[in-house]
């Protein structure tokens, strides 16, 4: 730190050497996101309140959009639809998660933990567009698992539920935002103090409740980012509906394209992007909220 | 617990099983992917490097994945740096507001920014997805290298600087050195991630597909699928060898400066 | 002969907060000097300010006639030695070691001559080779130290260097340090917050309190006649009474418990005034009288009201006549010496010559 004197006397602003030195390099990368994103969004805002007729922009504010989204039943439908199928989908995969992160941060070697998490990880980094592919194949009529049950005789016709619908989409994104929600849940259970547990022991639980009343509760904090860090991004997947949802398992994300590139209702899409923003906020905070108890007192 | 380590071990099986399948397929003899295999072949292989197309579109994917990776690890050490070495007013919701891209669903960034750009009158090319790029890599980027900037000892910058060296000599002596795995992990990382998205260059990308999106077009064509498998395999063989590799930079930067391995970079 | 280091009316403000408040210090040349106070008194930010991390926000600092003005921490004739002791982990030992000789003149055999010879000074021959993050703690202060005074600079700054170590290991670097100090023969400035590290170390030492020096003084002074209370109780243990000041002029106090007595002018501050104050005694200036010793000094009366045997020692905490809060006498426990128990009513002789006045 070069030192340079900073002037006499008085007590200084807020605005000290060292602020002006750390706003002035986080400077690059906060410009950064605010013209890319904070814009854009504001942008997109803006755009909700227009109407487009074919490539131009008709600029005068009026709410029909919002009033056609939220009337139009194919809107509210699809809506529901996604939060419902986001919802299905952060349930399984934390439910399913828990026990391997517990396995991890309880039953692990701590050497070989971090192998354990890379392991676990690396799939999440492969092509995403490839992994939702080969459950297309896998799911499909003539497909991997049909196929192969079929070979081995467990079954005569292939299985059509399995694809084109909403439960291919949860299978598909239940696999793929699995990592997602491990992590998190690791990184809580790592943190609580192992003689807590031991403790509980001591005045008298037995493992199982000392599971109930101690490590869940403590563990709380990374379940709830684990549901967040899983639902937020899953309710808006584009990729996974189109290519294994079929008709009835479009969602939210698919409509806004639909909007922009090929209807050139643009101002639409910008609505529909708008409330499902403000959908998956709402219903992020309100669970938060319902969870403060667990979170107060963490760190 | 035996019953929780069977369970974890199908976990990671089925965490695996659809990509183990790539290789499976990638050298079946058949053009539908189907249980029983037909015979073992590399025709889907060979056929690769002749496709014109497909050809341009890595090499437009590697150009836009490079520069994504430098300019995302750049503007993630200052972000890095500034967190953890100085305290400045509203630190938390800007580091927060840098982050949000990472929870945001990559639709709504896309659809911004090809509002902006649209209005802007730019069009729409490699430099476009690179800025959407740049705009979810540098999270990741700073999240990677938080944990190696606040290792750092500030006092061995300040002992660097009392032993006679300048600012930028000490950054270049003492700090680089001890962050620089933790940079070549954040270029990696964020080339991997350039490199596999789909949606963001989908919307953003002009008469220059990138591999993903050209992959996409070739997704409704069953004829095209076992080419597909093949060119699946060996990206996926290549993700995980870059993985591998940012792995062992991670681990060579925690023992260099004589730290415990906590688990990962996240 | 002017003063090695000159601080004069030095105040640093963070802010709001006032962190060295109107600092006057003049530290000599080959002065083994401690700055000693609890957390937050501001030593080690004054340490800083000498070595040109912190600038100050008024007031002057000269280092060898030198205006230290400006003039960053890489370009001044001091050194420092940090608390963590920031030992460089991806270099060797004598990487470490001869870092501050990278832009210097010397040829490349002078340089590694330099390293072995200043490792050799502290006592760590031939670890030259050895990976710097596979240290122990007290082999890392060690090259610490060698990494600072390789580049002989006027000033040694050492940062709670001991603070880390374990008991054992912080006596042997003590006298280490000591010896270290007389063979350099260059001014050290330690700060730390172990009053006794300070006193077996130093020649001088400044307590501070918030900000400010309360006592400028050689470790004798500072034990017998310290000038405040807050002095008095942060060096040693002492013994509070309350008094009463009858005498401005010749010094003649009502002290509770033991009576009545007439002190020296240095044994108070300037400008006594009658009225209510306090005064201080040492544990050791205070003796039972056992059954067949002879009397001494003054006596009081006193009841035993605790005791606590250490080997060496054995600590009473007694009753003197009137006073609720026990005083505490130590003593040795020579052989023939009965141990008095709870309850136990005996004699205390005192000196008068041992009592420090404080004002109240």
């Amino acid at each position: 730190m070069l030192v340079q004197l900073v002037g006499m006397g008085a007590p200084l602003a807020i605005l000290n050497t060292e602020s002006k030195k750390g706003l002035a390099l986080v400077g690059a990368p906060l410009g950064y996101v605010v013209l890319m994103l904070a814009v854009p969004l504001a942008a997109i805002l803006l755009i909700s309140f227009w109407t487009q007729d074919f490539q131009t922009f008709d600029t005068t504010p009026t709410l029909n959009n919002y009033r056609e989204a939220v009337t139009d039943p194919l809107y509210r439908e699809l809506l529901i639809r996604s939060i419902r199928i986001a919802g299905l989908v952060t349930l399984v995969t934390v439910l399913l998660a828990f026990p391997v992160a517990y396995f991890i941060s309880f039953h692990v070697a701590p050497e070989r933990k971090s192998l354990w998490l890379f392991l676990i990880t690396i799939p999440f980094w492969t092509s995403y567009l490839i992994r939702v592919f080969l459950w297309k194949v896998i799911l499909g009529f003539n497909g991997v698992i049909n196929s192969g049950l079929q070979t081995v005789g467990i079954i005569d016709e292939p299985l059509t539920f399995i694809l084109y619908n909403a439960n291919a989409v949860v299978i598909t994104l239940a696999h793929a935002f699995a990592p997602f929600a491990i992590l998190p849940i690791f990184v809580a259970l790592e943190k609580i103090d192992r003689s807590l547990l031991e403790a509980s022991q001591d005045l008298g639980e037995n493992r199982v409740s000392t599971f109930f009343r101690v490590t869940l509760p403590l563990a709380m904090p990374g379940v709830v980012a684990a549901v967040l860090i899983v639902f937020i991004p899953t309710i808006g997947d584009y990729v996974t509906p189109r290519l294994v949802g079929g008709p009835d398992g479009l969602m939210i994300a698919n409509m806004i394209q639909v909007q922009f590139l090929r209807l050139n209702n643009a101002p639409m899409g910008a609505t529909l992007a708008v409330i499902a923003m403000l959908s998956v906020s709402l219903i992020a905070l309100l669970f938060v909220a319902l969870n403060r108890r667990f979170l107060r007192g963490s760190r | 617990m035996k019953s929780l380590r069977s369970y974890a071990i199908l976990y990671l099986i089925f965490l695996y099983a659809p990509i183990a399948l790539l290789p499976i397929f990638a050298f079946n003899d058949a053009t539908i992917i189907a249980f029983p295999l037909s015979g073992f072949t590399t025709q889907w292989f060979t056929e690769l490097p002749q496709i014109p197309a497909l050809i341009e579109s890595v090499k437009n994917s590697l150009y836009i994945a490079v520069i994504t990776a430098i300019i995302s690890t750049l503007l993630g050490i200052c972000a890095a740096r500034a967190a953890a070495k100085y305290s400045f007013r509203f630190k938390r919701p800007i580091m927060g507001f840098i982050m949000v891209p990472l929870v945001l669903p990559e639709i709504i960034v896309a659809v911004s920014l090809l509002v902006i750009l649209l209005q802007l009158g730019l069009s729409l090319g490699a430099w476009t997805v690179i800025m959407g790029h740049v705009l979810i890599c540098t999270p990741f980027c700073i999240a990677i290298l938080n944990s190696a900037f606040q290792n750092l000892d500030s006092a061995m910058e300040e002992a660097a600087i009392d032993l006679g060296e300048t600012p930028w000599s000490t950054f270049r002596l003492v700090t680089l050195p001890l962050v620089s795995p933790a940079i070549i992990s954040a270029l990696l990382i964020s080339f991997t991630i350039s490199l596999d998205e789909f949606i963001i260059a989908f919307f953003l990308t002009g008469t220059e597909p990138t591999l993903p999106v050209y992959l996409w077009s070739q997704l409704r064509f069953p004829a095209r699928i076992p080419v597909v498998m093949a060119l699946g395999t060996i990206l996926v063989a290549g993700s995980i060898l870059l993985l591998i590799l940012a792995e062992m930079m991670r681990r060579r930067g925690l023992r260099r400066a004589g730290l415990q391995d906590k688990g990962g970079f996240l | 002969m002017t003063a090695l280091i000159d601080l004069k009316n030095v105040n640093k403000y963070y802010d709001d907060y006032h962190a060295l408040r109107d600092v006057n210090l003049e530290i000599a040349q080959g002065e083994f000097f401690s700055l000693l106070g609890p957390s937050g008194c501001g030593k080690t930010t004054l340490l800083r300010t000498i070595a040109g991390f912190e600038a100050p926000s008024n007031g002057s600092l000269h280092i060898a006639g030198a205006d230290m003005n400006g003039v960053p921490a890489n370009a001044r004739p001091t050194n420092m030695v940090f608390q963590s002791y920031a030992i460089f982990p991806h270099l060797s030992v004598a990487e470490n070691v001869g870092f501050g000789l990278r832009k210097s003149q010397l040829s490349k055999s002078d340089k590694i001559k330099s390293v072995e010879e200043a490792l050799d000074m502290v006592g760590l021959n031939g670890f030259g080779g050895r990976a710097a993050h596979a240290l122990s703690g007290g082999q890392r202060q060690r090259v610490a130290l060698a990494r600072a005074l390789i580049l002989k600079p006027k000033v040694l700054l050492l940062d709670e260097p001991l603070s880390a170590l374990d008991k054992k290991l912080r006596e042997q670097m003590q006298s280490e340090l000591r010896r270290l100090q007389r063979q350099v023969g260059i001014t050290f400035i330690l700060v730390t917050h172990d009053q006794e590290e300070a006193l077996i170390m130093s020649d001088r030492v400044a307590v501070m309190f918030d900000g400010a020096i309360a006592q400028l003084a050689d470790p004798q002074t500072l034990y017998k006649r310290p000038r405040t209370r807050k002095v008095g109780d942060f060096i040693g243990v002492m013994n509070f009474l309350p008094a009463h000041v009858t005498d401005p002029n010749k010094i003649t106090l009502d002290v509770a418990g033991l009576g009545t007595v007439t002190i020296a002018p240095e044994q108070a501050p300037s400008g006594t005034s009658s009225g209510a104050a306090e005064i201080g005694i040492r544990p050791e200036m205070m003796s039972i009288l056992f059954e067949g010793e002879p009397d001494r000094g003054e006596i009081a009366e006193a009841t035993i009201q605790d005791r606590a045997y250490y080997g060496d020692m054995t600590y009473y905490d007694v009753h003197l006549k009137n006073v609720p809060e026990p005083v505490t006498i130590s003593m040795k426990n020579i052989i023939g010496r009965p141990v008095l128990e709870v309850g136990e009513t005996t004699r205390v002789s005192w000196d008068a010559r041992s009592l420090v006045l404080f004002a109240s």
